[in-house]
């Protein structure tokens, strides 16, 4: 009997304490449906006649520019996160099964760098990602690499062509030739297109994927080392070469993880602020937090288009909770834990 | 897996490339600029010695009265943020119907970005505040975010609302955690609701107290989008941040070699913090 007792009125307190934290979305929600006046006469009044209005949110929708900022707080969030899960997996792994010194080194250096406050990184990151020659060594080294795998490719394809066993390419021979005709050509193209500059979409994609590395590695990193050895033995005993051990045995069996990974980065992007306002803030190109910062500069006494705005603004991530919250709460507890 | 030193560094190449391009190479180029009078305009970088760090300690009441403001927030968020997540926690672990629609209530405004958060509060502490203020008498209602101190609260209560939660959700794991057969126990042989709670629920989740502690802790040292959008750091800079701080340092008055310094110094705080954090946490944790 009081434990019944007391659990109706833990039950009527947790409704209570409710109510209170969706008070702020909800007085936010009705005054986005009144006009100034109505809004001005009184906050907590439900939006009626003379004053309700459905007229905010196209108004709002037309001054935050809310496709274009939809669009791009998608196209980054998604492709960033993409990225992220797929190398820093990568990494992760190559980091537990490698027993070597080199592995300790590389995954303390990304578990430190944790500690370092963005504040710290931003006034030279910026500097350097506008700077024609360090963006150009970044290419080439890029085009170095591609070239590198490239040639891997050419050589499987040659082998296979020519039967397996005895004829051995060496993977340098193609590598030589590829590695700066690529560097040269992405130069040129990225060259072709004016100031040679990381200031763009691309350019932020690649910041994100560098700034998200630490957390994923070490959330993959834990993850990995109680993932048995046996599958992937297996796999290299049958002949798979280390990309296709990874892509068809070891990434599959990350799938948890990878989720987690994947929620974690795409929050913190979607509602990333600083980064973009320092490196993309240009017409076309600004995502949704930033619209909503010069949208509010400019309208900051209009409190019937700004509710709207909000609304509008925080709608995309409330109706992705909706429909991964499981995933979601997963995601925070296991990155939270790590 | 053949072990090979090419496959080692293929693989961990790209992301590595990433991190050291935007990371690990500002971070060193940041320390060196912190010596340096660079103003982000002209092309002449001077190299003045220790003059910033000096300059910070000595000459920058505003900076100074930034890390005051930014110490005292964090300890009253620290408490607020984890006494509210853990309260949420038991609230919905008591298995009453409908617990978990309200765990994902509570959860909510973790979801929003600090910015847009920041203006949906703007507008409460303005305008809703002001109305219930005035339908109630409550004078103290009035003029929200218009003092330092109503600014202070103010962003304390946002950070509560936003991460209480986030703490909610990493409490709720561990409180699951317990055994029943433990609690069961515990009431057979007498124990009342606040005896189970201290001597069985607290120390048994200690695990999860460091982790909140550790993540609220340097997240309201590192708070910068909601200071920004709520107070601007105003009236009068009086509610300014240490990250606003430097922000402002860099971008209002371009004196980035300067900002840069304080930024080295914000690097330290918060390293230190973190640190001794985590070792203090450890070490308890073992002794229990």
């Amino acid at each position: 009997m009081g434990r019944k007792l007391s659990r109706v009125i833990t039950g009527l307190v947790g409704l209570a304490l409710g109510i209170l934290f969706l008070f702020p979305l909800y007085v936010l929600a009705i005054n986005s449906f009144k006009t100034q006046k109505g809004i001005f006469l009184d906050v907590l009044a439900l939006p009626a006649d003379p004053y309700f209005t459905f007229k905010n949110y196209p108004q709002a929708f037309e001054k935050l520019d809310y496709l274009a900022s939809l669009g791009n707080s998608l196209l980054i969030s998604v492709v960033s996160t993409l990225l992220i899960v797929v190398l820093s997996a990568m990494a992760a792994w190559v980091l537990v099964r490698y027993k070597i010194k080199t592995s300790t080194v590389v995954f303390m250096t990304f578990a430190t760098a944790m500690l370092i406050p963005f504040q710290c990184v931003m006034l030279p990151l910026v500097r350097l990602m506008s700077t024609p020659s360090y963006i150009a060594a970044l290419i080439a080294l890029a085009g170095v690499y591609l070239a590198f795998l490239l040639s891997l490719v050419v050589r499987a394809a040659a082998e296979k062509r020519l039967g397996s066993g005895k004829a051995k390419i060496p993977a340098w021979i193609a590598f030589l030739v590829l590695a700066p005709a690529l560097a040269l050509l992405l130069l040129a193209v990225i060259r072709s297109r004016g100031e040679l500059t990381a200031l763009n979409r691309p350019g932020l994609i690649f910041m994100y994927v560098g700034f998200g590395a630490s957390l994923s590695i070490i959330l993959f990193h834990g993850f990995i080392k109680n993932v048995p050895l046996e599958l992937e033995e297996a796999a290299t005993i049958d002949g798979c070469s280390p990309f296709r051990t990874f892509w068809q045995v070891v990434f599959p069996l990350l799938r948890t993880i990878s989720v987690t990974v994947a929620i974690l980065n795409v929050m913190w992007i979607w509602n990333d602020f600083l980064l973009p306002q320092l490196t993309i803030n240009k017409a076309g190109w600004q995502t949704i937090p930033l619209k909503t910062y010069f949208f509010f500069g400019q309208f900051s006494k209009r409190w019937d288009l700004a509710t709207a705005g909000l609304i509008m603004g925080m709608l995309p991530i409330v109706i992705f909770y909706l429909f991964c919250q499981k995933y979601i709460v997963k995601g925070i507890t296991d990155g939270a834990i790590k | 897996m053949k072990k090979t030193k090419l496959s080692f560094w293929g693989f961990l190449f790209p992301v590595l490339f990433a991190f050291v391009a935007v990371q690990l190479i500002p971070t060193v180029i940041g320390l060196g600029y912190s010596f340096t009078d660079w103003n982000g305009i002209s092309r002449e970088i001077n190299f003045v010695n220790f003059d910033n760090y000096a300059r910070v300690f000595t000459g920058d009441p505003e900076f100074m009265g930034a890390f005051w403001f930014t110490v005292r927030f964090a300890i009253v968020t620290v408490i607020s943020v984890n006494l509210v997540g853990f309260a949420l926690a038991l609230i919905v672990t008591q298995g009453f119907k409908g617990s978990n629609l309200l765990r994902a209530v509570f959860f909510v405004p973790n979801l929003i970005g600090g910015i847009l958060l920041g203006f949906t509060w703007q507008f409460i502490f303005t305008k809703v505040f002001q109305s219930i203020g005035d339908k109630l008498g409550l004078g103290f209602l009035d003029g929200w975010l218009s003092t330092p101190e109503t600014g202070f609260w103010g962003l304390v209560i946002v950070t509560t609302w936003q991460l209480a939660g986030y703490m909610m959700i990493i409490y709720i794991a561990s409180i699951q955690n317990i055994p029943d057969s433990l609690k069961e126990a515990a009431q057979i042989d007498g124990a009342g609701p606040w005896k189970r709670l201290t001597r069985i629920t607290i120390p048994l989740i200690a695990p999860a107290f460091t982790i909140g502690l550790f993540l609220s802790l340097s997240n309201s040292f590192k708070l910068f989008d909601q200071n920004l959008s709520l107070t601007g750091g105003g009236p009068y800079k009086s509610t300014q941040m240490l990250a606003l701080n430097i922000y402002n340092t860099a971008f209002t008055y371009n004196e980035l070699g300067y900002a840069q310094a304080k930024a080295v110094i914000f690097l330290i705080v918060v390293a230190v913090i973190s640190l001794t954090q985590l070792y203090f946490s450890k070490k308890r944790e073992v002794e229990m």
